[in-house]
């Protein structure tokens, strides 16, 4: 049984649920959001200060670091040079050695480039960073990631905000079997509650989602709801469910039923 | 005036700047930004003494929303 915490890299989480800052309707709602999450990481992403106008607010002030680990992503890169170049720029601003990896290879789909993505991990991985790789639901790639170095592996669900959902149980399962030294957290796909909820009832160690939670109707109401979900998944999973089977098993004993001759 | 590159774009600025000094120039609050310089990051202590060349490529970031 893995520990009770999430813990990555030494780092232990006081929930399992990480979330993004992306999409919100609002600053302040994304702040409740976190708030009503119970969350403590966050997801940024790195990008150009707009140098026509600063008068925008910034993220920041509406993320208390004392309560929430800045996790910056590679979000947009697409060659494994720009990732970790980002990452380094990630580092510089949010002063931490955590990234979350992302080497993109397709626009349609967001998937991940799996040669970028290893070529970037194994490069972060000797600056000293904590990687964390967004990847494809392939064991195999999980396992290279990890002997890479990565600090957790990161398989989508389904496709970044898609919503569809953890669409390959099995996969998910055969890089639940084949990592177990290091956690393993969903990125990407989760729709709603349930879907988080399968996640970690399958052993997940973490789930991550940004759209679901900013792009609800009310993200804060979400929120709170994928933190319910992560929790009850999770104690499913260590409660140990029963055994599937095709036919009825009486819950009430047979003895002693009124009426029988 | 020398010529640099700041996230993309030209830009004349005054010979003998400091990154610390451009970035006052372009009104940046230096904590809330990571910069790289010819494709190395600077870190924040040196922003003071890092020089700013003729032909010097710029990437100024920061943090924003993103999942």
């Amino acid at each position: 049984m893995k520990s009770e915490k999430l813990t990555i890299a030494g780092r232990s989480l006081g929930s399992r649920l990480i979330v993004g800052t992306g999409k919100y309707p609002s600053f302040e709602i994304m702040r409740q959001a976190h708030e009503a999450s119970g969350s403590e990481a966050v997801t940024v992403a790195v990008r150009r200060v707009n140098l026509s106008d600063r008068s925008k607010e910034s993220l920041l002030d509406y993320i208390d670091p004392k309560r929430f680990m800045l996790l910056p992503n590679t979000a947009g890169c697409y060659t494994a040079d720009d990732a970790v170049r980002t990452a380094r720029l990630g580092r510089e601003a949010g002063l931490s050695s955590f990234v979350k990896l992302e080497v993109i290879g397709d626009e349609k789909t967001l998937f991940p480039d799996n040669e970028g993505l290893l070529e970037a991990t194994r490069i972060l991985v000797k600056e000293g960073f904590v990687v964390m790789p967004y990847t494809n639901d392939d064991v195999v790639m999980a396992k290279k990631l990890r002997d890479a170095g990565a600090a957790a592996v990161m398989p989508l669900g389904a496709p970044i905000g898609s919503g569809l959902g953890i669409r390959n149980l099995v996969n998910l399962t055969l890089i639940l079997e084949a990592i177990t030294d290091i956690p393993v957290i969903v990125d990407a796909g989760v729709g709603t509650a349930s879907d988080a909820a399968v996640a970690m009832e399958m052993g997940c160690d973490g789930v991550l989602m940004n759209t679901a939670i900013a792009g609800a109707r009310d993200p804060v109401r979400m929120a709170r709801a994928m933190r319910l979900a992560v929790e009850a998944g999770r104690l499913a999973f260590e409660a140990g469910r029963i055994p599937r089977k095709l036919y009825a098993t009486a819950s009430s004993p047979l003895e002693g039923t009124p009426f029988i001759p | 005036m020398i010529e640099i590159v700041v996230n993309g774009r030209r830009r004349d600025v005054d010979p003998g700047l400091t990154l610390e000094s451009l970035l006052a120039a372009l009104e940046l609050p230096p904590g809330r930004v990571a910069v790289e310089r010819n494709r190395r990051v600077v870190p924040h202590g040196s922003f003071a003494t890092e020089p700013v060349e003729p032909g010097d490529c710029f990437e100024v970031v920061t943090l924003v929303g993103g999942g």
